[in-house]
């Protein structure tokens, strides 16, 4: 027997990379804004959604989204109440979405007659940060009942994200919420991102959180 | 925690580039991993060992490189080294630097295989 080092310089995740690219390459040829949105079980991603996909209904974009979850349909049950085309995603167990999972829900819908499509990824703020879906933007997401460290807890994810969005700030006040600390901690890991303070329950922030999306979309096409 | 499915593609990549190597066994598995890559070193191998089973990769050895985050810094135009993952300032001047370069890796680099001396060539 002889020994020898074979160098692969590979990455591991080239196969969901691969794919990735390819959907980018599909979303940006329909126009459609993908985002990819990533938080901790409980931060109110779904609650956030919902008033998202309502306010761009009324303003007469036309979207979509594509839930993930561990396991039910609960989610995508209260997203589909907007009247928008809805699909969950169940990982059955995995911890994050996948190219590939994205890429095997979207059979079928029409991407050239949509303007946003939202990604809800499973509630975690580790695993996802590995794993591109194709998407424009990564919108990190963090409650005011989260603790103002989590940015600095989990820089990766906060690291790779376009853009922040603070939710529940309708209870910020209860909750003891040190929104300086917030803003600096985010800033700490990604200087200069855009940062949008929001509540989906009063709507505070809505406007200024939609005019961004507005922007990205016109940005992205032009 | 994501590693098991990490060493399942790892697992699969080295498989696929063993067929150029026919009967040659896997000794050592060489990866780079970046800092920022949210991977941990002790799940990985942990889950090596399991995922490795029944596979060419089976009994053979995990080494773990960590590649440290370096960012470019528009301010000044250099590149360095970060000094803590909780702050992304620019290690020369100071200014705010997200522009990252290195740290996100996740790669096998080599891996080390025993082949047959007399290997025949289809």
């Amino acid at each position: 027997m002889t020994t020898r080092i074979v160098e692969l310089r590979q990455g591991i995740l080239k196969k969901n990379d691969e794919l990735a690219r390819g959907l980018r390459e599909q979303f940006s040829a329909a126009g459609v804004l993908v985002l990819n949105l990533v938080s901790s079980p409980g931060t109110g991603k779904t609650a956030f959604l919902e008033r998202t996909l309502r306010e761009l209904k009324t303003g007469g974009a036309r979207v979509a989204a594509l839930v993930g979850d561990l396991e039910t349909d609960n989610d995508a049950r209260r997203l589909a109440a907007s009247g928008a085309p809805v699909r969950q995603i169940n990982t059955h167990g995995i911890c994050h979405l996948e190219a590939e999972m994205v890429g095997r829900h979207l059979e079928g819908w029409e991407l050239g007659a949509l303007d946003y499509l939202f990604i809800e990824n499973v509630g975690n703020l580790v695993c996802p940060s590995s794993y591109d879906l194709g998407e424009r933007v990564r919108v990190a997401l963090l409650s005011v009942t989260e603790g103002e460290d989590k940015p600095l807890k989990y820089p990766t994810l906060f690291n790779s994200a376009d853009a922040a969005v603070i939710t529940k700030m309708d209870i910020a006040e209860p909750c003891g919420f040190d929104r300086e600390a917030a803003l600096k901690n985010i800033n700490a890991i990604r200087p200069g991102i855009r940062i949008f303070e929001t509540s989906a329950k009063t709507g505070t922030g809505m406007e200024a959180w939609l005019d961004y999306l507005a922007e990205e979309k016109a940005g992205r096409r032009a | 925690m994501h590693e098991l499915s990490i060493v399942a593609s790892i697992a699969e990549s080295v498989t696929e580039s063993l067929a150029a190597y026919p009967g040659a066994r896997v000794v050592e598995v060489r990866l780079r991993i970046g800092a920022l890559a949210a991977v941990v070193e002790d799940s990985l191998q942990f889950c090596f060992g399991i995922a490795t089973e029944g596979t060419p990769l089976e009994g053979s050895r995990l080494v773990v490189k960590i590649v440290p985050v370096t960012v470019h810094c528009e301010a000044c135009g250099g590149e360095g080294e970060l000094e803590s993952l909780q702050s992304f300032r620019c290690p020369r001047c100071g200014e705010p630097a997200s522009d990252v370069r290195h740290g996100r890796e996740l790669e096998v680099e080599s891996i080390e295989i025993e082949e047959a001396e007399e290997r025949v060539n289809p």
